[in-house]
């Protein structure tokens, strides 16, 4: 497992990611640690805590969320994401996913850590349109994907294309509604 | 191994395990489809017992959510606990006393031992060993009087706060657990002198079920499964969390990647928590077991949270997503067992049925947990 390499591809990843309008003068990589003390970068932190989060990797604080690298990338781009840290050795620990009703996006999440020895947590996410929530699967690289993205289809209803078996698994067979999705009303 | 290239009819027919099956504890249901006696295909179906605890997050308070910790793995709560605890203090930025990680640490051990205690009388009774789940069941009751007399429950326990533990430990339950420490040690030996070189038990496990360590990686098994497929990682050891960085301990590890190694890694967990026990209970410092100043309504900041913790059974890690108000945005649970009994399926290809009982009984499995 080669940390550098790992932010490197990544970042790389999420810059391809981006909308191809201003390639300079928007950077991918924002570092947070040391955003605090300075009100205006407090400011500017704030403003954007408000707005849906652009694609591009962070480098988090362990200390403070308990993941070494964030990155957002397009939902066709998790395949090439997973493909870069199977290389490297490290384990898909849990998939899920987040109704951003307002934004009217579905947020899905990887977990990734790494078992070999070293502390290194990566999460990779990808937002998909509400009403049209298709993102590809990554069971053919990671066996224990499949009940994980299993399960976030039928809470959320994300549609995991080429998943081999989209079926009700914790809920009824009959269930006709995603229990977690911010307008599910019991 | 597999009679499949043998017959040339190949006819096979479904059998369903469970849902109640006495070796599931729990109502874990299995399809299998059957050839001859050999395993074709077998494909767990969960969700019996699904009682959507993530919701549950969503629609509660912070505070409101700790009796959740204790019904997701009734057998080792304390490590749930402790996650949540972990995960919000980390979120809101709390300070713990000394004094309450070390008694969180002797209570989430000694959980560990009973539920390993449990887990070991269980499985030698689903392979039709009946006698030593009474010794088990002897000893685990010491503990869960123990654990009773400071938490107030004997499994479901909601014993850990934001920023402590709810209760003092008293010196009763200080000398209690010397004096367990020191009747419990000379079992283990016993235990291995009366189980573990059994003939039977021996042919029954040693060589059955392998499960490789890129199988573990693929599937992202953990605890036991894993180190029973000679992959030293332990979060304890591996992301270290409370004091377990000041404590001495050993992570077992067997490299034999079949039943018997998991079944030996969970025996030697037994005695390592044994030891962190005592040394924990020795460097015991003096102080308040609750932090001061802890908010009544916690309100983290905006933002993603992740923390993780080794339970018995494996890597439990919590992922919260907060919106700063009392409630959360959304609660994820990833429970160890979910993602152990995943690759059941592949690896349970071509084996003898009864095989394969003992194997499923070597991922040690709490239903609950799975279906959350």
């Amino acid at each position: 497992m080669d940390r550098a390499k790992i932010k490197r591809e990544l970042e790389n990843l999420a810059a391809e990611s981006l909308p191809a309008e201003p390639p300079q003068e928007e950077a991918p990589v924002e570092v947070q640690a040391e955003a605090e003390g300075e009100d205006k970068a407090k400011a500017k932190a704030k403003k954007e805590d408000d707005a849906p989060r652009k694609n591009g990797l962070i480098e988090t604080e362990y200390a403070k969320r308990g993941t070494h690298l964030d990155v957002q990338i397009n939902p066709d781009q998790v395949v090439k994401a997973a493909e870069i840290l199977d290389g490297e050795g490290m384990t898909l620990e849990m998939v899920t996913g987040v109704d951003w009703l307002k934004e009217g996006q579905l947020e899905v999440i990887y977990d990734y850590s790494y078992p070999g020895g070293q502390l290194f947590r990566v999460v990779v996410r990808a937002r998909v349109d509400r009403n049209n929530p298709d993102i590809p699967t990554v069971c053919h690289l990671y066996g224990g994907a499949n009940w994980h993205e299993r399960e976030t289809w039928e809470m959320l209803g994300i549609n995991f294309v080429g998943h081999p078996q989209l079926e009700h698994f914790l809920l009824p067979e009959d269930a006709d509604f995603y229990p977690l999705r911010k307008d599910f009303k019991s | 191994m597999s009679s499949l290239a043998q017959s040339h009819l190949r006819e096979t027919f479904e059998l369903n395990i469970g849902p109640q099956h006495p070796a599931t504890h729990g109502v874990l249901r299995i399809k299998v489809v059957m050839d001859g006696e050999y395993i074709d295909r077998a494909e767990p179906i969960l969700g019996y017992i699904h009682r959507m605890h993530e919701k549950m997050g969503e629609n509660r308070t912070w505070n409101q959510f700790w009796p959740n910790m204790g019904r997701l793995d009734y057998l080792s709560a304390m490590a749930y606990n402790h996650c949540y605890a972990g995960l919000m203090e980390r979120a809101a930025g709390i300070e713990v006393p000394e004094r309450a990680e070390y008694i969180r640490v002797i209570t989430a051990e000694l959980n560990r031992i009973q539920s390993h205690l449990l887990g070991f009388g269980a499985y030698i009774m689903d392979l039709g060993g009946f006698t030593p789940l009474m010794y088990a069941m002897d000893e685990r009751e010491q503990i869960l009087d123990l654990l009773e007399s400071v938490t107030g429950s004997r499994l479901t326990y909601c014993y850990f706060r934001f920023g402590g533990v709810y209760n003092d430990i008293d010196d009763d339950f200080i000398t209690g657990t010397r004096a367990f420490l020191k009747r419990f040690r000379p079992q283990i030996p016993m235990y291995h002198k009366l189980v573990t070189g059994n003939a039977i038990l021996m042919d029954r496990l040693i060589g059955v079920g392998p499960v490789s360590a890129e199988m573990c990686r693929k599937y992202g098994a953990t605890g036991p499964v894993l180190r029973g497929s000679g992959v030293n990682y332990d979060i304890r050891r591996n992301e270290p969390y409370s004091v377990y960085p000041e404590l001495d301990f050993d992570i077992p590890v067997y490299k034999e990647c079949d039943s018997m190694a998991r079944y030996m890694v969970r025996m030697d967990e037994m005695v390592q928590s044994c030891r962190i026990i005592e040394n924990a209970l020795n460097k015991l410092p003096e102080g308040p077991v609750m932090a001061e100043k802890v908010p009544k309504a916690l309100k983290p900041p905006n933002g993603d949270y992740h923390y993780a913790v080794e339970a018995a059974r494996g890597t439990f890690s919590m992922r919260t997503v907060s919106d700063g108000t009392n409630t959360s945005y959304r609660m994820r649970l990833r429970s160890p067992t979910y993602s152990n009994v995943s690759l059941f399926e592949e690896a349970s290809r071509g084996m003898l049925l009864s095989d394969a009982l003992a194997f499923l009984g070597s991922l040690d499995p709490v239903i609950p947990e799975m279906d959350r």
